[in-house]
């Protein structure tokens, strides 16, 4: 009887701590140059604000952002805004949002592609080229779906998980950016 | 015992798939059964058939039994056909041709092709890699809907990006009268089977008899021919 009058008079054994909003990204996002502010760099966005493929606790680039340089992610991302640079989510899943407009090279675990991509596309596990989306670059990856309705313009290497034969006889792997319009390496090349 | 052996024969008869042009096509264990029916592309109802086709038979007889080679495919990419050529250990180039045709050169109606100018910048987006690069090339129905000067300058680049020995794979439509004619998609199903899906029709830029593919292609070594039911000629041309 006492025992739960004691308890009610007593301060809490431990501080709470409660959790404070994180205003940018987590992730150790190098950001070069924002052009746009409108819309912050958060991980905290109400999922029902999202596009329906962004996923619980990814890190979200909104629409109204852009982005110049070297993006490293230890999270899943969703961008819904422009890149330019690079992206390297090496474990992770990277979706493009159908308003995300990338020029950049991409490594991710895993590219769903709902937007437009110019630049080669590395992707260890899987690969997802939606209906209305547009990819411009050469792709690497162990699986791809591409959708009726998808554009894709660029090279596809299908990199399998066991050792596969490797009698190439001399791709134009060397050129493959240039020929395929990867527009990030063609202009490299070409200067 | 007789009685018994004519009658499955007859209903043996009954799923045999249809010849096509008149010749004996050999049916693949794995090739699906020919057929017909609707299906929804992005909205747009567009009509699909399966049906044997003797000029996939003889592309993939070239390179079905080695891997690693480099396929170009002008016909945009399909989850069929990617899946089909990169299972085979291929590496695969995707070109969209008919759509940036339209990029480049406008709609189908306000068509111009001769601009030399637009046409170096068709190739060098479409077709801009080193010699010798291709083991293979579908270009489908695409060469269909390019004027004399594009076409031209389109097949002299194929053939300078294919390897000696390669082939092309290139459809037309037979009929030299028609105004417009079917827009296919063309899926791979098997060595010697395709999907083809039908969205509406197109207006070509030209149409061709024999006489005219052997004058287009007269600088690759071979071309061979093969009619199809639907009124299309597919075409193997030996680089």
């Amino acid at each position: 009887m006492s025992m739960w009058g004691k308890r009610q008079d007593e301060p809490a054994p431990k501080p709470v701590t409660i959790p404070k909003p994180v205003p940018v990204a987590p992730t150790p996002t190098e950001v070069k140059e924002v052009k746009k502010e409108a819309t912050p760099l958060t991980s905290n966005i109400p999922l029902g604000k999202m596009e329906p493929d962004t996923q619980r606790g990814s890190a979200t680039i909104g629409k109204a952002v852009k982005i110049v340089g070297q993006i490293y992610s230890r999270e899943d991302l969703y961008v819904d805004g422009d890149v330019e640079g690079t992206i390297e989510l090496m474990e992770h899943k990277l979706t493009i949002g159908p308003n995300g407009k990338v020029q950049a090279a991409i490594k991710a675990r895993e590219v769903v592609a709902l937007g437009t991509i110019q630049g080669n596309v590395e992707a260890s596990d899987r690969l997802d080229i939606r209906k209305d989306a547009k990819l411009v670059g050469d792709i690497r990856t162990a699986r791809i779906v591409i959708e009726d309705g998808a554009y894709f313009k660029g090279s596809i290497d299908i990199v399998k998980p066991e050792p596969a034969k490797q009698a190439s006889k001399g791709q134009p792997a060397q050129a493959s950016a240039a020929g395929s319009g990867a527009p990030l390496n063609t202009s490299e090349a070409k200067r | 015992m007789g009685a018994g052996g004519s009658l499955a024969e007859k209903i043996r008869s009954l799923f045999r798939a249809p010849r096509a042009s008149g010749e004996t096509v050999p049916v693949s264990r794995t090739a699906p059964p020919a057929g017909r029916h609707l299906s929804l592309r992005g909205g747009e109802k567009e009509t699909v058939t399966s049906r044997q086709s003797r000029g996939l038979e003889q592309f993939f007889g070239y390179i079905r039994d080695q891997a690693g080679l480099t396929i170009l495919d002008l016909g945009g990419a399909s989850q069929a056909n990617v899946n089909f050529i990169t299972n085979l250990g291929h590496k695969l180039y995707s070109v969209d041709f008919l759509r940036s045709m339209e990029e480049t050169f406008g709609s189908e109606d306000a068509t111009d092709q001769s601009n030399p100018g637009q046409i170096e910048y068709f190739l060098r987006q479409n077709l801009d890699y080193p010699d010798e690069s291709f083991d293979g090339v579908l270009v489908w129905d695409a060469l269909e809907y390019m004027a004399p000067a594009l076409l031209a300058a389109t097949v002299e680049r194929l053939h300078r990006i294919t390897r000696p020995k390669s082939y092309l794979l290139a459809f037309f439509h037979s009929d030299e009268r028609v105004a417009a004619v079917p827009h296919y998609g063309f899926r791979i199903q098997d060595f010697n089977a395709m999907q083809v899906a039908e969205y509406g029709s197109r207006r070509p830029a030209q149409l061709f008899n024999n006489r005219s593919l052997e004058k287009l292609f007269q600088r690759f070594e071979s071309v061979k021919f093969f009619l199809t039911r639907e009124h299309l000629r597919e075409v193997i041309v030996k680089r």
